[in-house]
């Protein structure tokens, strides 16, 4: 297997920044345009956990903030999901953990083409200040459409933004897919054709396996939706009808006439649910890592991860129009749909079955990283199995648009996602800056994040089974549905205020520990992938100082019987234990 | 491994070979290559976006939608030829693609100046397609008052879908013809004597597939 080639990259010249902004802000290193992503999406997730707050309150005390009128509400709501899917969970598990990760964990020294990759990070800057645009005052506020952009009410007279707001979002979204193509094509190139000596495709941590199928599904369902927007875009500015079909609006007829509607639905789901996993992949490798690292042992079933991953990817394709049993589909499509979705339980359950097998008689340490980790899985499951009720479509269609529907997506690739990156930036934070994330706040954090969202989310399945509707502005008076789901409206708004504010808590132990943090040495954990191997901590340019390194073995040797030490890196020859 | 692969060489085994080695996945091929065809590939699925959202709305169209070989007939010595026009776009475009394929020859032979004019022809035969396209444009336009927004033959949506595809995969050529004109100068200047001339085979697979995406609208439009 080991060839005796010089691998490639040992031949390019790496570009060495002179000046000051160009280590820093211009920078081509990977690691610090990891670090910009990572705050960006940081920074405007804030806004988005923000207006989350802001729906809560409106919808526990309706009246009780007299500014916030239904317009900013179905703009909060717009917003609020769109920046955490695509600015803050897309941007930073492929853009903060992929640019970290990818070039450490292959052995490479960069990415394949660092100039385009520092473009991917400005673009994507671009399109989140164009996003933010749309709160310019005067133009009308953002779109109010809901994340979903269906036509024709998006850009319809009556809908928030419907003029403005939705050339912000549209044109955002667009110059978001310029950034990601940007980016994913130099991980995807990296992983194939940048490895160092030793360093397999099934040698590699599952974080990469998880990043470069969900980068190869953005690349390939991102197109879907920029298709999408530009047509809207032309329908909204130039008056063609792709998506428009005769409308009398406010009784006067509308100039657009014969379009499809559907057409959109499908086009945006093609991207949609593809989306899930670009979110839910690297999330999955990235907790296979954290799992195995902190029980030390290795992980389950190695090669059957990465094929379940393979899998899920590829299955992402064929199960689009489960999001849209209730859009006057025909039946037998629901019929085919309903069944690819619930395939996808086969590989997800190999996946979580062989995290629980990996915890079997492990020696389990709870660290802060290992309790998010479990916590996704839990998390994850809990998601996963309403996704069932919801795959199928004699019980989608009494759960459309209630709170059911919003506790699963939350569950599944909200909170999710959001626990593997908590975990993923106190695992890395050490390797990242040379210092230990304070351990008592991050406990803290962890279990009042953890138990907050299951407080939010785990009664609003009990709220959509009683038939209260989502994004409504206000419930009034309803004989369909108890008054006490106000009451359980309220805890869950108290209990999302206060998981809002103990976001600070993390905030300040990022910026506290970056200065006063404990120091960390090479490699806290005891860990084996090759990110751990590096001369300096935290890495230099280059990475790996004069020369690559040589991989000899998986990056899961924990608890080795007969090694001297519980684990054994990955560049240690075989034979050897340390 | 080695050995077992050097015994038994079937096209198979190498495929496993590949993708079970370290370092490289494709062997001996550059990164610039690489990034090309997954670039590429993604820009597939934009183009078949376009083309499908096409089928979809002219499939369930109600309005009447133009016959292709009236719309797009040119006169000819008095009498209208359909599809006059298109065909010479098409043979341009195919042609580009045959002096394109020189360059890449002439490039791996080193010989610059021939790499250069070759670029260059393909360059100017894009150039001329797209004006063609232009003239294509505004014959429609103006002669036969179809806008993106109207069409006095029936569907608006012919229109509309005519003009976004053409227009995107115009501005593809448009790129393109940038594109050769740089790489063919920076040949021309010495700028990759010493190293490979990889780059001219990378430009030329962005432009056989602008070519061949051609090859499917050229049929999804005008021969539907």
């Amino acid at each position: 297997m080991a060839t005796a080639e010089i691998p490639y990259q040992e031949t390019v010249p790496l570009h060495h920044p002179k000046t000051w902004i160009g280590k820093y802000v211009f920078s081509q290193d990977h690691k610090v345009i990891a670090v910009q992503y990572g705050i960006t999406a940081i920074a405007v997730g804030l806004v988005a956990l923000f207006l989350s707050d802001l729906m809560r309150i409106q919808i526990a005390y309706p009246g009780f903030m007299e500014w916030f009128v239904e317009d900013y509400y179905y703009q909060a709501i717009t917003m609020h999901g769109m920046i955490m899917v695509i600015y803050l969970l897309t941007a930073f598990l492929l853009g903060a953990f992929g640019n970290f990760t990818v070039p450490l964990m292959c052995g490479a020294r960069d990415m394949v083409f660092p100039f385009v990759n520092m473009l991917s990070y400005w673009v994507y800057l671009i399109s989140v200040i164009i996003l933010l645009l749309g709160y310019i005052p005067g133009l009308g506020g953002p779109t109010g459409a809901g994340w979903t952009l269906y036509p024709p009410q998006t850009i319809t007279e009556g809908t928030p933004g419907a003029d403005w707001g939705i050339m912000t979002m549209l044109a955002s979204l667009a110059v978001f897919i310029v950034a990601f193509t940007m980016g994913g094509l130099n991980y995807i190139t990296t992983i194939l054709q940048a490895r160092t000596r030793g360093m397999s495709l099934m040698r590699l941590p599952l974080t990469v396996w998880g990043i470069f199928v969900a980068t190869f599904l953005g690349l390939l369902a991102f197109p879907a939706l920029f298709v999408s927007a530009i047509m809207m875009i032309l329908d909204l500015r130039i008056g063609t009808s792709f998506f428009m079909p005769a409308i009398v609006s406010l009784g006067q007829t509308l100039a657009h006439d014969g379009g499809q509607p559907l057409l959109f639905q499908h086009l945006f789901w093609f991207f949609g649910h593809p989306e899930v996993y670009i979110v839910a992949l690297p999330a999955f490798g990235v907790v296979s890592d954290l799992i195995s690292v902190h029980a030390r042992k290795n992980i389950f079933g190695y090669r059957l991860m990465v094929w379940a991953l393979v899998f899920i990817g590829i299955l992402s394709f064929i199960v689009w129009a489960h999001h849209m049993f209730v859009a006057g589909m025909h039946p037998y499509f629901g019929f085919f749909f309903a069944t690819t979705t619930l395939i996808i339980a086969v590989p997800t359950a190999i996946k979580v079955y062989n995290w629980i097998l990996t915890l079997w008689k492990a020696n389990i340490k709870l660290t802060v990283p290992m309790l998010y980790a479990l916590s996704f899985v839990l998390t994850f499951i809990m998601g996963g199995i309403t996704g069932l009720f919801l795959g199928n479509v004699i019980i989608d269609i009494p759960l459309s648009d209630t709170y059911f529907v919003v506790a699963h997506f939350h569950m599944v690739m909200g909170v999710s996602p959001i626990l593997a990156i908590f975990g993923g930036i106190y695992h890395w934070y050490p390797k990242l800056t040379g210092r230990m994330l304070n351990d008592t706040v991050g406990k803290w954090h962890f279990w009042i994040t953890f138990l907050g969202t299951y407080i939010i989310y785990f009664p609003m399945h009990y709220l959509g089974f009683i038939g209260v509707p989502r994004r409504y502005y206000e419930n009034f008076d309803s004989s369909f549905y108890p008054a006490s789901a106000q009451t359980l409206n309220e805890i869950i708004t108290w209990t999302a205020l206060v998981v809002g504010v103990a976001q600070l808590l993390y905030i300040g132990n990022l910026v506290h520990s970056y200065f006063y943090g404990k120091p960390a040495g090479d490699n806290p954990w005891g860990a084996n992938s090759l990110e751990w191997c590096t001369p300096d901590t935290p890495p230099s340019h280059g990475n790996w100082g004069d020369k690559l390194p040589t991989v000899h073995r998986w990056a899961y040797d924990y608890s080795v019987p007969g090694s001297d030490k519980d684990f054994i890196p990955q560049t240690v020859p075989q034979g050897q234990s340390s | 491994m080695a050995e077992a692969a050097q015994t038994n060489q079937g096209p198979l085994t190498t495929i496993v070979d590949d993708w079970s080695s370290d370092v490289t996945t494709f062997k001996a091929v550059p990164w610039g290559k690489a990034m090309m065809w997954i670039f590429l590939l993604s820009d597939t699925f934009i183009f078949t976006s376009f083309l499908v959202s096409y089928m979809a709305v002219r499939m369930t169209q109600t309005d009447a939608w133009p016959y292709p070989s009236e719309v797009f007939s040119l006169e000819a010595f008095g009498t209208p030829v359909p599809l006059l026009l298109i065909a010479i776009m098409t043979f341009i475009l195919i042609t580009s693609s045959g002096t394109m394929a020189m360059a890449v020859n002439m490039g791996y032979r080193k010989r610059k100046v021939a790499v250069f004019w070759l670029m260059f022809a393909t360059a100017m035969l894009g150039l001329s397609f797209v004006g063609m396209q232009a003239f294509e444009w505004t014959k429609l336009i103006g002669d036969e008052g179809v806008k993106a927004w109207q069409n006095p033959m029936g569907a608006p949506q012919f229109g509309s879908f005519f003009f976004m595809i053409t227009g995107f995969h115009g501005l593809h050529v448009s790129a393109g013809v940038v594109y050769l004109l740089l790489v063919a100068i920076r040949v021309l200047r010495g700028k990759y004597d010493n190293t490979s001339f990889e780059i001219v085979e990378i430009t030329g697979l962005y432009w056989h597939f602008v070519d061949l995406v051609w090859v499917f609208i050229f049929a999804f439009f005008y021969l539907w």
